[in-house]
Protein backbone atom coordinates (compact mmCIF):
# COMPACT_ATOMS: atom_id res chain seq x y z
CA UNK A 1 0.00 0.00 0.00
CA UNK A 2 2.76 2.23 0.92
CA UNK A 3 4.65 1.62 -2.24
CA UNK A 4 1.06 2.15 -4.30
CA UNK A 5 0.80 5.76 -2.04
CA UNK A 6 4.87 6.79 -3.11
CA UNK A 7 4.21 6.01 -6.82
CA UNK A 8 1.19 7.84 -6.63
CA UNK A 9 3.43 10.94 -5.29
CA UNK A 10 6.13 10.53 -7.76
CA UNK A 11 3.50 10.98 -10.28
CA UNK A 12 1.39 13.32 -8.92
CA UNK A 13 4.75 15.58 -8.34
CA UNK A 14 4.59 15.49 -12.59
CA UNK A 15 1.47 16.59 -12.66
CA UNK A 16 1.55 19.48 -10.80
CA UNK A 17 4.38 20.52 -13.09
CA UNK A 18 2.36 19.79 -16.11
CA UNK A 19 -0.69 21.83 -14.79
CA UNK A 20 1.21 24.92 -13.69
CA UNK A 21 2.44 25.03 -17.28
CA UNK A 22 0.25 23.07 -19.57
CA UNK A 23 1.95 24.94 -22.51
CA UNK A 24 4.37 22.01 -22.47
CA UNK A 25 1.92 19.56 -23.45
CA UNK A 26 1.02 22.01 -26.36
CA UNK A 27 4.68 21.82 -27.23
CA UNK A 28 5.27 18.38 -27.26
CA UNK A 29 1.65 18.07 -29.57
CA UNK A 30 3.31 20.31 -32.68
CA UNK A 31 5.69 17.41 -33.52
CA UNK A 32 3.09 14.50 -34.04
CA UNK A 33 0.81 17.32 -35.20
CA UNK A 34 3.02 17.87 -38.40
CA UNK A 35 4.09 14.39 -38.68
CA UNK A 36 0.14 14.09 -39.57
CA UNK A 37 -0.31 16.69 -41.24
CA UNK A 38 2.46 16.34 -43.76
CA UNK A 39 2.80 12.77 -43.79
CA UNK A 40 -1.20 12.34 -44.42
CA UNK A 41 -0.87 15.00 -47.09
CA UNK A 42 2.25 13.67 -48.82
CA UNK A 43 1.66 10.12 -48.97
CA UNK A 44 -1.54 10.67 -49.60
CA UNK A 45 -1.09 8.86 -53.03
CA UNK A 46 -0.36 5.39 -51.20
CA UNK A 47 -3.77 4.75 -50.96
CA UNK A 48 -4.23 4.24 -54.43
CA UNK A 49 -1.35 1.81 -54.92
CA UNK A 50 -2.42 -1.80 -56.11
CA UNK A 51 -2.34 -3.46 -52.83
CA UNK A 52 -3.16 -1.32 -50.18
CA UNK A 53 -6.06 -2.45 -48.51
CA UNK A 54 -8.77 -0.35 -46.24
CA UNK A 55 -9.56 3.31 -46.50
CA UNK A 56 -7.96 6.33 -47.21
CA UNK A 57 -4.48 6.61 -45.82
CA UNK A 58 -5.13 9.29 -42.85
CA UNK A 59 -7.09 6.36 -41.77
CA UNK A 60 -3.64 3.78 -41.68
CA UNK A 61 -1.42 6.62 -40.67
CA UNK A 62 -3.12 7.37 -37.61
CA UNK A 63 -2.14 4.61 -35.55
CA UNK A 64 0.70 4.77 -37.03
CA UNK A 65 1.43 8.54 -35.81
CA UNK A 66 -0.07 7.68 -32.31
CA UNK A 67 2.34 4.92 -31.61
CA UNK A 68 5.41 7.39 -32.71
CA UNK A 69 4.26 10.10 -30.45
CA UNK A 70 4.05 7.33 -27.60
CA UNK A 71 7.87 6.39 -28.15
CA UNK A 72 8.73 9.87 -29.10
CA UNK A 73 6.86 11.53 -25.93
CA UNK A 74 8.24 8.56 -23.58
CA UNK A 75 12.03 9.09 -24.85
CA UNK A 76 12.31 12.03 -22.95
CA UNK A 77 11.07 10.80 -19.70
CA UNK A 78 14.59 10.50 -18.10
CA UNK A 79 15.25 14.12 -18.62
CA UNK A 80 13.24 14.91 -15.20
CA UNK A 81 15.85 12.60 -13.44
CA UNK A 82 18.94 14.06 -14.97
CA UNK A 83 17.71 17.27 -13.76
CA UNK A 84 17.19 14.84 -10.22
CA UNK A 85 21.03 14.01 -10.03
CA UNK A 86 22.48 17.60 -11.16
CA UNK A 87 20.48 19.53 -8.35
CA UNK A 88 20.97 16.79 -5.23
CA UNK A 89 17.01 15.66 -5.46
CA UNK A 90 18.10 12.01 -6.52
CA UNK A 91 20.72 11.73 -3.44
CA UNK A 92 18.04 12.88 -1.26
CA UNK A 93 15.80 10.46 -2.32
CA UNK A 94 18.23 7.40 -2.28
CA UNK A 95 18.75 8.06 1.11
CA UNK A 96 15.20 8.19 2.34
CA UNK A 97 13.59 4.42 2.83
CA UNK A 98 11.12 5.27 -0.39
CA UNK A 99 10.86 2.08 -2.35
CA UNK A 100 12.94 2.54 -5.42
CA UNK A 101 10.26 1.13 -7.53
CA UNK A 102 7.94 3.92 -6.77
CA UNK A 103 10.38 6.16 -8.26
CA UNK A 104 10.92 4.94 -11.73
CA UNK A 105 7.00 3.61 -11.68
CA UNK A 106 5.31 7.29 -10.93
CA UNK A 107 7.68 8.78 -13.40
CA UNK A 108 6.48 6.11 -15.94
CA UNK A 109 2.67 6.46 -14.88
CA UNK A 110 3.14 10.14 -15.39
CA UNK A 111 4.34 9.92 -18.74
CA UNK A 112 1.67 7.22 -19.45
CA UNK A 113 -1.14 10.12 -18.71
CA UNK A 114 0.79 12.79 -21.03
CA UNK A 115 0.54 10.15 -23.74
CA UNK A 116 -3.22 9.22 -23.36
CA UNK A 117 -3.72 12.44 -23.19
CA UNK A 118 -1.69 13.57 -26.10
CA UNK A 119 -3.01 10.44 -28.03
CA UNK A 120 -6.68 11.46 -27.65
CA UNK A 121 -6.24 14.93 -28.72
CA UNK A 122 -4.26 13.10 -32.00
CA UNK A 123 -7.07 11.03 -32.34
CA UNK A 124 -9.53 13.99 -32.49
CA UNK A 125 -7.45 15.99 -35.07
CA UNK A 126 -7.32 13.08 -37.31
CA UNK A 127 -11.56 12.71 -36.66
CA UNK A 128 -11.20 16.15 -38.07
CA UNK A 129 -8.65 15.53 -41.15
CA UNK A 130 -11.42 12.54 -42.13
CA UNK A 131 -10.35 9.56 -40.39
CA UNK A 132 -13.14 7.06 -39.90
CA UNK A 133 -13.07 5.04 -36.83
CA UNK A 134 -14.48 1.67 -37.88
CA UNK A 135 -13.85 0.79 -34.42
CA UNK A 136 -15.48 3.15 -32.85
CA UNK A 137 -14.59 5.05 -29.43
CA UNK A 138 -14.04 1.48 -27.85
CA UNK A 139 -11.30 0.94 -30.42
CA UNK A 140 -9.59 4.23 -30.28
CA UNK A 141 -9.57 3.40 -26.50
CA UNK A 142 -7.99 0.23 -27.00
CA UNK A 143 -5.63 2.43 -29.08
CA UNK A 144 -4.98 4.45 -26.82
CA UNK A 145 -4.05 1.47 -24.13
CA UNK A 146 -1.47 -0.26 -26.59
CA UNK A 147 0.07 3.49 -27.29
CA UNK A 148 0.55 4.08 -23.39
CA UNK A 149 1.75 0.51 -22.61
CA UNK A 150 4.60 1.26 -25.48
CA UNK A 151 5.16 4.41 -23.95
CA UNK A 152 5.68 3.07 -20.27
CA UNK A 153 8.39 0.54 -21.79
CA UNK A 154 10.05 3.32 -23.35
CA UNK A 155 9.84 5.75 -20.43
CA UNK A 156 11.38 3.26 -18.11
CA UNK A 157 14.24 2.99 -20.66
CA UNK A 158 14.36 5.75 -20.96
CA UNK A 159 14.61 6.50 -17.23
CA UNK A 160 17.20 3.40 -16.85
CA UNK A 161 19.32 5.23 -19.31
CA UNK A 162 19.28 8.42 -17.67
CA UNK A 163 20.74 7.07 -14.70
CA UNK A 164 23.44 5.04 -16.01
CA UNK A 165 24.34 8.02 -17.99
CA UNK A 166 23.36 11.20 -16.49
CA UNK A 167 23.72 12.83 -19.65
CA UNK A 168 21.37 15.05 -21.44
CA UNK A 169 23.14 14.05 -24.80
CA UNK A 170 23.23 10.81 -24.35
CA UNK A 171 19.53 10.63 -23.90
CA UNK A 172 18.85 13.38 -26.79
CA UNK A 173 21.14 11.06 -29.35
CA UNK A 174 19.24 7.59 -28.16
CA UNK A 175 15.93 9.12 -28.56
CA UNK A 176 16.87 10.56 -32.16
CA UNK A 177 18.53 7.31 -33.16
CA UNK A 178 15.35 4.97 -32.02
CA UNK A 179 12.20 6.86 -33.02
CA UNK A 180 12.79 7.06 -36.42
CA UNK A 181 14.48 3.71 -37.32
CA UNK A 182 11.51 1.51 -35.00
CA UNK A 183 8.62 4.16 -36.70
CA UNK A 184 10.12 2.98 -39.97
CA UNK A 185 10.75 -0.78 -39.38
CA UNK A 186 7.03 -1.14 -38.77
CA UNK A 187 3.31 -0.86 -40.52
CA UNK A 188 3.15 2.97 -38.56
CA UNK A 189 3.58 4.56 -42.08
CA UNK A 190 3.41 1.66 -44.52
CA UNK A 191 0.88 -1.26 -44.94
CA UNK A 192 3.10 -4.78 -44.14
CA UNK A 193 2.59 -6.40 -47.43
CA UNK A 194 3.90 -3.65 -49.49
CA UNK A 195 7.39 -3.41 -47.86
CA UNK A 196 10.86 -5.48 -48.05
CA UNK A 197 10.41 -8.49 -46.75
CA UNK A 198 13.65 -8.16 -43.87
CA UNK A 199 11.67 -4.84 -43.09
CA UNK A 200 8.80 -7.21 -42.24
CA UNK A 201 10.82 -10.02 -40.86
CA UNK A 202 12.69 -7.32 -38.54
CA UNK A 203 8.78 -5.68 -37.71
CA UNK A 204 7.93 -8.49 -36.36
CA UNK A 205 9.80 -8.41 -33.06
CA UNK A 206 9.39 -4.59 -32.81
CA UNK A 207 7.40 -2.91 -30.15
CA UNK A 208 6.71 -0.13 -32.23
CA UNK A 209 4.83 -2.49 -35.10
CA UNK A 210 2.60 -4.72 -32.12
CA UNK A 211 1.26 -1.63 -30.91
CA UNK A 212 0.69 -0.17 -34.59
CA UNK A 213 -0.72 -3.18 -36.29
CA UNK A 214 -2.67 -3.94 -33.55
CA UNK A 215 -3.98 -0.30 -32.69
CA UNK A 216 -4.87 0.09 -36.12
CA UNK A 217 -6.72 -3.58 -35.95
CA UNK A 218 -9.54 -2.27 -33.07
CA UNK A 219 -9.24 1.14 -34.31
CA UNK A 220 -9.67 1.60 -38.26
CA UNK A 221 -10.91 -1.94 -39.17
CA UNK A 222 -13.02 -5.01 -37.84
CA UNK A 223 -11.34 -6.09 -34.78
CA UNK A 224 -8.99 -8.74 -34.76
CA UNK A 225 -9.32 -10.22 -30.99
CA UNK A 226 -6.56 -12.52 -31.49
CA UNK A 227 -4.12 -10.36 -32.64
CA UNK A 228 -5.20 -7.17 -30.37
CA UNK A 229 -5.04 -9.43 -27.32
CA UNK A 230 -1.14 -11.00 -27.70
CA UNK A 231 -0.04 -7.62 -28.57
CA UNK A 232 -1.52 -5.99 -25.15
CA UNK A 233 -0.13 -8.93 -22.95
CA UNK A 234 3.48 -8.45 -25.31
CA UNK A 235 3.15 -4.70 -24.80
CA UNK A 236 2.62 -5.66 -20.90
CA UNK A 237 4.99 -7.90 -20.26
CA UNK A 238 7.49 -5.72 -22.20
CA UNK A 239 6.41 -2.96 -20.13
CA UNK A 240 7.13 -4.68 -16.82
CA UNK A 241 10.75 -6.09 -17.83
CA UNK A 242 11.60 -2.70 -18.73
CA UNK A 243 10.49 -1.26 -15.28
CA UNK A 244 12.20 -3.82 -13.33
CA UNK A 245 15.55 -3.13 -15.48
CA UNK A 246 15.04 0.46 -14.55
CA UNK A 247 14.34 0.16 -11.11
CA UNK A 248 17.62 -2.17 -11.06
CA UNK A 249 19.48 1.14 -12.79
CA UNK A 250 19.19 2.92 -9.17
CA UNK A 251 21.82 0.12 -7.54
CA UNK A 252 24.34 0.86 -10.95
CA UNK A 253 24.16 4.35 -9.91
CA UNK A 254 24.61 3.51 -6.48
CA UNK A 255 27.56 1.53 -6.97
CA UNK A 256 29.24 4.56 -9.45
CA UNK A 257 29.26 6.74 -6.38
CA UNK B 1 27.63 7.12 26.25
CA UNK B 2 26.19 5.21 23.51
CA UNK B 3 27.79 5.28 19.98
CA UNK B 4 25.76 6.81 17.35
CA UNK B 5 28.14 6.23 14.83
CA UNK B 6 30.85 3.81 13.92
CA UNK B 7 33.24 3.40 11.16
CA UNK B 8 36.20 1.26 11.09
CA UNK B 9 38.67 1.01 8.38
CA UNK B 10 36.63 2.45 5.37
CA UNK B 11 38.11 2.20 2.27
CA UNK B 12 36.82 3.36 -0.89
CA UNK B 13 38.59 3.40 -4.32
CA UNK B 14 37.23 5.10 -7.88
CA UNK B 15 38.62 3.71 -10.94
CA UNK B 16 41.32 3.55 -12.34
CA UNK B 17 43.20 3.72 -9.09
CA UNK B 18 41.54 7.21 -7.06
CA UNK B 19 41.77 5.40 -3.22
CA UNK B 20 39.32 7.85 -1.60
CA UNK B 21 39.23 6.55 1.37
CA UNK B 22 42.46 5.14 2.66
CA UNK B 23 41.59 3.28 5.96
CA UNK B 24 39.41 5.90 7.81
CA UNK B 25 37.42 5.36 11.41
CA UNK B 26 35.84 7.18 13.21
CA UNK B 27 33.32 7.25 16.23
CA UNK B 28 30.54 9.46 17.28
CA UNK B 29 28.83 9.89 20.58
CA UNK B 30 25.07 10.33 20.98
CA UNK B 31 23.97 13.49 21.19
CA UNK B 32 26.56 15.09 19.88
CA UNK B 33 28.08 17.19 17.02
CA UNK B 34 30.78 15.99 15.21
CA UNK B 35 32.79 18.33 12.57
CA UNK B 36 34.49 16.68 9.66
CA UNK B 37 36.92 18.80 8.06
CA UNK B 38 39.67 18.77 5.58
CA UNK B 39 40.83 20.08 1.86
CA UNK B 40 38.74 19.12 -1.78
CA UNK B 41 39.01 15.53 -1.84
CA UNK B 42 40.09 14.49 1.74
CA UNK B 43 37.42 11.89 1.55
CA UNK B 44 34.77 13.68 3.59
CA UNK B 45 31.75 13.70 1.28
CA UNK B 46 32.55 10.33 0.48
CA UNK B 47 32.32 9.62 4.05
CA UNK B 48 28.97 11.02 4.47
CA UNK B 49 27.79 9.42 1.22
CA UNK B 50 28.75 5.86 2.29
CA UNK B 51 27.32 6.24 5.97
CA UNK B 52 24.01 7.55 4.49
CA UNK B 53 24.15 4.53 2.35
CA UNK B 54 24.38 6.34 -0.82
CA UNK B 55 27.18 4.53 -1.26
CA UNK B 56 29.00 1.25 -0.49
CA UNK B 57 32.66 1.16 1.00
CA UNK B 58 35.00 -1.48 -0.61
CA UNK B 59 36.31 -2.36 2.81
CA UNK B 60 35.33 -1.49 6.18
CA UNK B 61 32.27 -1.43 7.84
CA UNK B 62 29.84 1.17 9.51
CA UNK B 63 27.16 1.28 11.85
CA UNK B 64 24.83 4.11 11.94
CA UNK B 65 22.28 4.42 15.05
CA UNK B 66 23.26 0.87 15.75
CA UNK B 67 22.32 -0.27 12.15
CA UNK B 68 24.92 -1.96 9.95
CA UNK B 69 24.76 0.08 6.48
CA UNK B 70 25.53 -2.84 4.83
CA UNK B 71 23.10 -5.21 5.90
CA UNK B 72 20.39 -3.06 6.68
CA UNK B 73 20.40 0.18 4.34
CA UNK B 74 16.39 0.23 4.53
CA UNK B 75 16.89 0.71 8.58
CA UNK B 76 19.28 3.23 8.62
CA UNK B 77 17.42 5.52 5.74
CA UNK B 78 14.64 5.55 7.99
CA UNK B 79 16.96 6.09 11.44
CA UNK B 80 18.94 9.07 9.39
CA UNK B 81 18.06 13.12 8.03
CA UNK B 82 20.53 13.69 5.31
CA UNK B 83 21.15 17.54 3.86
CA UNK B 84 23.66 17.41 1.16
CA UNK B 85 25.74 19.89 -0.27
CA UNK B 86 23.41 20.25 -3.15
CA UNK B 87 19.86 21.51 -2.63
CA UNK B 88 17.62 18.50 -2.19
CA UNK B 89 14.56 20.29 -2.87
CA UNK B 90 12.55 20.35 -6.25
CA UNK B 91 12.78 23.75 -7.69
CA UNK B 92 9.30 23.44 -9.85
CA UNK B 93 7.20 22.34 -6.27
CA UNK B 94 6.55 24.64 -3.78
CA UNK B 95 7.80 23.90 -0.06
CA UNK B 96 4.78 22.76 0.80
CA UNK B 97 4.53 20.01 -1.65
CA UNK B 98 8.40 19.16 -0.98
CA UNK B 99 8.00 18.56 2.47
CA UNK B 100 4.56 16.78 2.27
CA UNK B 101 6.40 14.59 -0.71
CA UNK B 102 9.28 13.64 1.45
CA UNK B 103 7.06 12.65 4.30
CA UNK B 104 5.39 9.56 1.59
CA UNK B 105 9.22 8.72 1.58
CA UNK B 106 9.32 8.04 4.69
CA UNK B 107 6.02 6.09 4.90
CA UNK B 108 4.06 9.20 7.00
CA UNK B 109 0.57 10.69 4.87
CA UNK B 110 -2.47 11.74 5.86
CA UNK B 111 -3.16 13.98 8.53
CA UNK B 112 0.20 13.25 10.40
CA UNK B 113 1.43 14.45 7.37
CA UNK B 114 -0.02 17.62 7.26
CA UNK B 115 0.73 18.27 10.92
CA UNK B 116 4.31 17.83 10.54
CA UNK B 117 4.25 20.25 7.27
CA UNK B 118 2.97 22.81 9.24
CA UNK B 119 4.86 22.25 12.08
CA UNK B 120 8.64 22.13 9.78
CA UNK B 121 7.39 25.48 7.54
CA UNK B 122 6.88 26.92 11.11
CA UNK B 123 9.84 26.21 13.45
CA UNK B 124 11.86 27.03 9.70
CA UNK B 125 10.31 30.46 9.39
CA UNK B 126 9.06 29.56 5.75
CA UNK B 127 4.98 29.60 6.31
CA UNK B 128 4.76 32.78 4.25
CA UNK B 129 6.69 31.14 1.20
CA UNK B 130 5.00 27.81 1.58
CA UNK B 131 2.71 27.92 -1.37
CA UNK B 132 5.87 29.53 -3.47
CA UNK B 133 8.21 27.39 -5.67
CA UNK B 134 11.17 26.69 -3.86
CA UNK B 135 13.26 28.19 -7.36
CA UNK B 136 12.09 31.84 -6.00
CA UNK B 137 13.63 31.10 -2.28
CA UNK B 138 16.53 33.20 -1.41
CA UNK B 139 19.67 30.68 -0.61
CA UNK B 140 19.10 30.63 2.61
CA UNK B 141 15.45 29.80 2.67
CA UNK B 142 16.12 26.70 0.46
CA UNK B 143 18.66 25.60 2.81
CA UNK B 144 16.33 26.03 5.98
CA UNK B 145 14.01 24.22 4.05
CA UNK B 146 16.77 21.09 2.89
CA UNK B 147 17.29 21.10 6.83
CA UNK B 148 13.33 20.93 7.76
CA UNK B 149 12.94 18.01 4.97
CA UNK B 150 16.06 16.28 6.58
CA UNK B 151 14.12 16.48 10.06
CA UNK B 152 10.39 15.53 9.07
CA UNK B 153 10.65 11.77 10.06
CA UNK B 154 12.57 12.67 13.48
CA UNK B 155 15.52 10.92 12.84
CA UNK B 156 18.27 9.62 15.22
CA UNK B 157 21.08 11.06 13.34
CA UNK B 158 21.53 14.08 11.24
CA UNK B 159 24.12 14.33 8.36
CA UNK B 160 24.82 17.77 7.22
CA UNK B 161 27.35 17.72 3.85
CA UNK B 162 28.63 21.63 4.25
CA UNK B 163 25.38 23.14 5.77
CA UNK B 164 26.45 26.65 5.21
CA UNK B 165 28.24 27.13 2.09
CA UNK B 166 27.27 29.69 -0.20
CA UNK B 167 25.19 31.18 2.91
CA UNK B 168 25.84 35.03 3.55
CA UNK B 169 26.89 35.67 7.11
CA UNK B 170 23.35 36.15 8.36
CA UNK B 171 21.84 33.11 7.07
CA UNK B 172 24.97 31.36 8.37
CA UNK B 173 24.79 32.50 11.97
CA UNK B 174 21.15 31.11 11.98
CA UNK B 175 22.13 28.00 10.94
CA UNK B 176 24.48 27.78 13.38
CA UNK B 177 21.80 28.67 16.56
CA UNK B 178 19.66 25.74 15.06
CA UNK B 179 22.03 23.06 14.56
CA UNK B 180 22.76 23.95 18.28
CA UNK B 181 19.23 23.69 19.34
CA UNK B 182 18.90 20.29 17.62
CA UNK B 183 21.74 18.68 19.43
CA UNK B 184 20.75 20.54 22.94
CA UNK B 185 16.96 20.39 22.62
CA UNK B 186 16.32 16.86 20.61
CA UNK B 187 19.52 15.20 21.77
CA UNK B 188 20.37 14.66 18.14
CA UNK B 189 23.61 13.49 16.68
CA UNK B 190 24.84 15.40 13.90
CA UNK B 191 27.60 14.80 11.73
CA UNK B 192 28.51 17.43 9.51
CA UNK B 193 31.35 18.47 7.09
CA UNK B 194 32.57 21.83 6.76
CA UNK B 195 35.29 24.21 5.09
CA UNK B 196 35.03 26.77 7.90
CA UNK B 197 37.18 26.03 11.08
CA UNK B 198 35.28 28.67 12.77
CA UNK B 199 31.76 26.17 12.32
CA UNK B 200 33.79 23.34 13.43
CA UNK B 201 35.25 25.34 16.46
CA UNK B 202 31.88 26.91 17.64
CA UNK B 203 29.84 24.06 17.14
CA UNK B 204 31.66 20.36 17.29
CA UNK B 205 32.34 19.12 20.61
CA UNK B 206 34.67 16.49 18.62
CA UNK B 207 35.86 16.73 14.44
CA UNK B 208 38.07 14.90 12.69
CA UNK B 209 40.62 16.30 10.49
CA UNK B 210 40.57 14.23 7.44
CA UNK B 211 43.17 13.99 4.58
CA UNK B 212 43.97 11.66 1.57
CA UNK B 213 41.38 9.46 2.53
CA UNK B 214 42.16 9.26 6.20
CA UNK B 215 41.30 11.06 9.82
CA UNK B 216 44.66 12.61 10.65
CA UNK B 217 43.72 13.92 14.09
CA UNK B 218 40.88 14.19 16.22
CA UNK B 219 39.97 15.64 19.23
CA UNK B 220 37.57 18.10 20.88
CA UNK B 221 38.58 21.63 19.58
CA UNK B 222 39.45 22.82 22.55
CA UNK B 223 42.10 19.76 23.55
CA UNK B 224 43.61 20.05 19.79
CA UNK B 225 44.98 23.33 20.29
CA UNK B 226 47.84 23.69 22.36
CA UNK B 227 50.50 26.55 22.64
CA UNK B 228 52.11 25.21 20.01
CA UNK B 229 49.18 25.24 17.47
CA UNK B 230 47.10 27.65 19.26
CA UNK B 231 44.06 27.86 17.08
CA UNK B 232 42.53 25.43 14.56
CA UNK B 233 44.05 27.32 11.40
CA UNK B 234 47.65 26.13 13.06
CA UNK B 235 46.27 22.42 13.98
CA UNK B 236 44.86 22.04 10.58
CA UNK B 237 48.15 23.56 8.83
CA UNK B 238 50.46 21.13 11.13
CA UNK B 239 48.69 18.23 10.23
CA UNK B 240 47.22 18.65 6.42
CA UNK B 241 50.74 20.97 5.48
CA UNK B 242 47.91 23.00 4.08
CA UNK B 243 46.74 26.36 4.51
CA UNK B 244 42.75 26.43 5.20
CA UNK B 245 41.06 27.59 2.16
CA UNK B 246 38.98 29.72 4.21
CA UNK B 247 41.45 30.43 7.14
CA UNK B 248 42.73 33.47 7.54
CA UNK B 249 45.78 33.51 6.12
CA UNK B 250 48.14 35.87 8.33
CA UNK B 251 46.83 34.61 11.36
CA UNK B 252 47.75 30.87 10.94
CA UNK B 253 51.06 32.32 9.73
CA UNK B 254 51.52 34.78 12.41
CA UNK B 255 50.36 31.97 15.23
CA UNK B 256 52.94 29.55 13.64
Amino acid sequence: MTRVRQTWQVTMRGVRVLVRQPAYLGITLTQPIIWLLLFGALFKAIATIPGFRGGSYIDFLTPGIVVMLAISSAGWTGMGFIEDINGGVMDRMLTSPVWRGALNAGTVLYAVLTIVIQSALIALLALALGADYKGGVGGVLILIVLAGLLGAAFASLSNGLAVLTRQRETLIGAVSAVVLPLTFLSSALMQQSLVPAWIRAVAKFNPVNWAAQAGRSAAMEHIDWGLVGSRLGLLAALALVCGVLATRAFDAYQRSL
Amino acid sequence: MATAIEASALVKTYPPDVRALDGLSLSVQTGTIFALLGPNGAGKSTTVRILTTLSRADGGSARVAGIDVLEDPVGVRQAIGVVGQKHGSDPEATGRENLALQCEFHGISGREARARVGEALASFGLEHAAERRVKTYSGGMQRRLDVAMGLLHRPQVLFLDEPTTGLDPEARAEMWREIERLADEEEMTILLTTHYLEEADRLASQLAIVDGGRVVVEGAPAELKSETWPSLEAVYLHHTGRLHEHADTEGAVHAI
